[in-house]
């Protein structure tokens, strides 16, 4: 862990708290590019987890004996962990833990959208979401004919808000992206939600992609939702978290049904607990749960603001280096300039195949994730059927972004 | 490089610059059959048809990468023109030379397992199996031929 707190990452530093970066691939070191799929953990996420599992592992809410309270006590400390990380204002009531963002949309999309959306109710969605945030409304879509519309994506890879108010028209939700995870494109979020609100609209935010790059506040965003998830931000697989306005939670009936969510059962009905525990059946992810409370320590500790100065200088630096170099060989979608974007770089190598780039990456060691990266519909707007797409994370450097480009060149000679 | 080298061999990136059996026939008379890589978004269109029990015509269409495609126009060249049952067993052979993969998750890959002989110039994508994600890739327009000849199967009893 770097010492310094403040001023720009000491990035050599920070690399040596993840271990995975000392390991090598095809006889060269790892070069990570792929943070927007899945973070690396840091050695103090992965210590706590081992030192839970090996002191005080108990199932939560159901034992009285000490090792149980405490594994209660950590558990519920996660949760006041991870609100605090995204300016929840009472975590205890606000913030429910899931699989994944994915469960977490899910949860919203069956939960309230069944109570509360009906046949001919609007959902507002955008081109650049995830399947994860289309998906489920589908589903509704089908089951009750509610209508879904679409924000459109404009040429500068932008969300264009200029029909906005007449695409509001009778919307019950908006769903849309914190932060693309094919353009990189940070969405105006506190905009749409001041616009969705005046219209009686709620929002919910799919921030599995801003949370872990950028300061986030969900009162200054003003959204009423928010679905993220712990392994894109450096905390463990297997943990989501879906922060909810408490008085929305509370009126939303359960998702799964099982146990830990009910406050009596018997044959013919049952009651449900309140929340969050109405919305956590069965044994939760505990030891990601204690993880997830280490990633939310370390990224604290680095700092946010921080962690978004460092990878927006870097990508900076990546737009430049990939336009000098590779010139009009290689083409970036999403937002020319670093001004309300994140680290995510999707890009096309001549006509070579998203597929073969990767694979030539490989040999360079170079981690990107190719195809269309759950966002089909974003990927017929931009006309491509897949894309390369490199992620920065904190722990990237210049040199990184150097060894993508000698690969992109490479692949370039091989298929040019 | 080479992991890489075996895997591009040259008839491949040859078969991916200029594919075989480009294009759709008209369908119909031609049966037409569409695949997808869910993984990648690859798309196949294989146009193919059938008389007196052998394989007459094929084309290729869609998108993808250079193994799905060189993939492709391979079997396009492979199949065209063959009897049924010599398609089948193409088909078989080919299939079972992918499927080491599966031997591949317990351990080492072999070098050889089958005689490169009987595929012809099938044999340049068994650098693939290395790349197990890629599997799917060269088997794309495959699994679609044997989907459309067992749709023409159904149709004639």
């Amino acid at each position: 862990m770097a010492p310094v707190t403040t001023g720009p990452i000491d990035v050599e530093a920070l690399r040596k708290d993840f271990p995975l970066l000392s390991r090598t691939v095809h006889d060269r070191p790892v070069v990570y590019l792929d943070s927007a799929a899945t973070s690396l953990q840091p050695r103090s996420v992965l210590a706590a987890m081992d030192h839970y599992y090996e002191t005080t592992h108990a199932n939560v809410h159901r034992g009285v004996y000490a090792t149980a309270e405490e594994a209660t006590r950590l558990y519920e400390l996660a949760r006041r962990a991870a609100g605090r990380f995204v300016g929840a204002p009472d975590p205890d009531h606000e913030v429910v833990f899931t699989k994944n963002a994915t469960e977490a949309l899910n949860l919203v999309a069956h939960s309230w959208g069944r109570t509360n959306l009906k046949t001919g109710d609007v959902v507002l969605l955008t081109e650049m979401e995830h399947h994860a945030n289309i998906v489920p409304w589908l589903m509704l879509a089908e089951e009750r004919g509610i209508e879904l519309r679409y924000l459109p994506v404009g040429d500068d890879g932008r969300l264009d808000l200029t029909d906005l108010d007449r695409l509001l028209d009778g919307v019950k939700l908006v769903g849309v992206s914190a932060m693309s995870n094919v353009l990189g494109t940070i969405n105006p979020l506190a905009d749409i939600a001041v616009a969705a609100h005046e219209r009686g609209a709620l929002v919910v935010a799919d921030g599995a992609q801003s949370v872990p790059h950028l300061p986030v506040d969900v009162r200054s965003l003003g959204v009423d939702f928010l679905a993220f998830s712990g392994h894109k931000m450096m905390g463990p697989t297997g943990i989501g978290v879906l922060w909810g306005r408490a008085e929305l939670l509370d009126a939303m009936p359960p998702f799964l049904g099982g146990g830990g969510m009910i406050l009596d059962v018997r044959t013919d009905r049952f009651v449900p607990a309140d929340v969050p525990h109405r919305f956590e059946a069965g044994t939760p992810p505990i030891a990601e749960a204690v993880g997830l409370t280490a990633a939310v320590e370390y990224l604290e500790q680095v700092g946010m603001e921080r962690i978004r100065a460092h990878e927006s200088a870097l990508t900076g630096y990546a737009l430049d280096a990939i336009a000098s170099r590779l010139g009009g060989d290689c083409r970036v979608f999403g937002p020319t300039s670093v001004d309300g974007r994140g680290g995510v770089l999707s890009l096309a190598y001549r006509d070579v195949h998203a597929h073969d780039l990767a694979q030539v990456l490989d040999q360079y060691g170079v981690c990107v994730r190719a195809g269309h990266h759950c966002a089909k519909p974003l990927m017929r707007r931009l006309g491509v059927s897949a894309t390369a797409r490199a992620s920065i994370g904190p722990y990237n450097d210049e040199g990184d972004i150097d060894t993508l480009i000698e690969g992109l060149a490479e692949a370039g000679r091989l298929f040019g | 490089m080479s992991d890489l080298e075996d895997l591009y061999r040259e008839i491949i990136l040859d078969h991916y610059r200029s594919p075989r059996n480009r294009g759709e026939l008209p369908s119909p008379p031609a049966h037409r059959v569409e695949g997808f890589n869910p993984l990648c978004g690859d798309e196949v269109v294989v146009t193919m048809v059938v008389e007196d029990d052998r394989l007459a015509d094929i084309k290729i269409g869609g998108t993808g990468c250079s193994i799905s495609q060189s993939s492709a126009s391979l079997m396009s060249g492979a199949v065209k023109g063959k009897t049924l049952p010599e398609v089948r067993e193409l088909v078989r052979t080919f299939k079972s030379m992918m499927s080491i993969h599966e031997a591949s998750l317990e351990g080492e890959v072999p070098d050889e397992l089958l005689n490169p002989a009987e595929l012809g110039e099938l044999a340049a994508l068994q650098g693939v199996v290395k790349f197990p994600v890629r599997i799917k890739c060269a088997t794309l327009s495959w699994n679609a031929l044997v989907q459309g000849l067992e749709e023409l199967a159904q149709a004639t009893p």
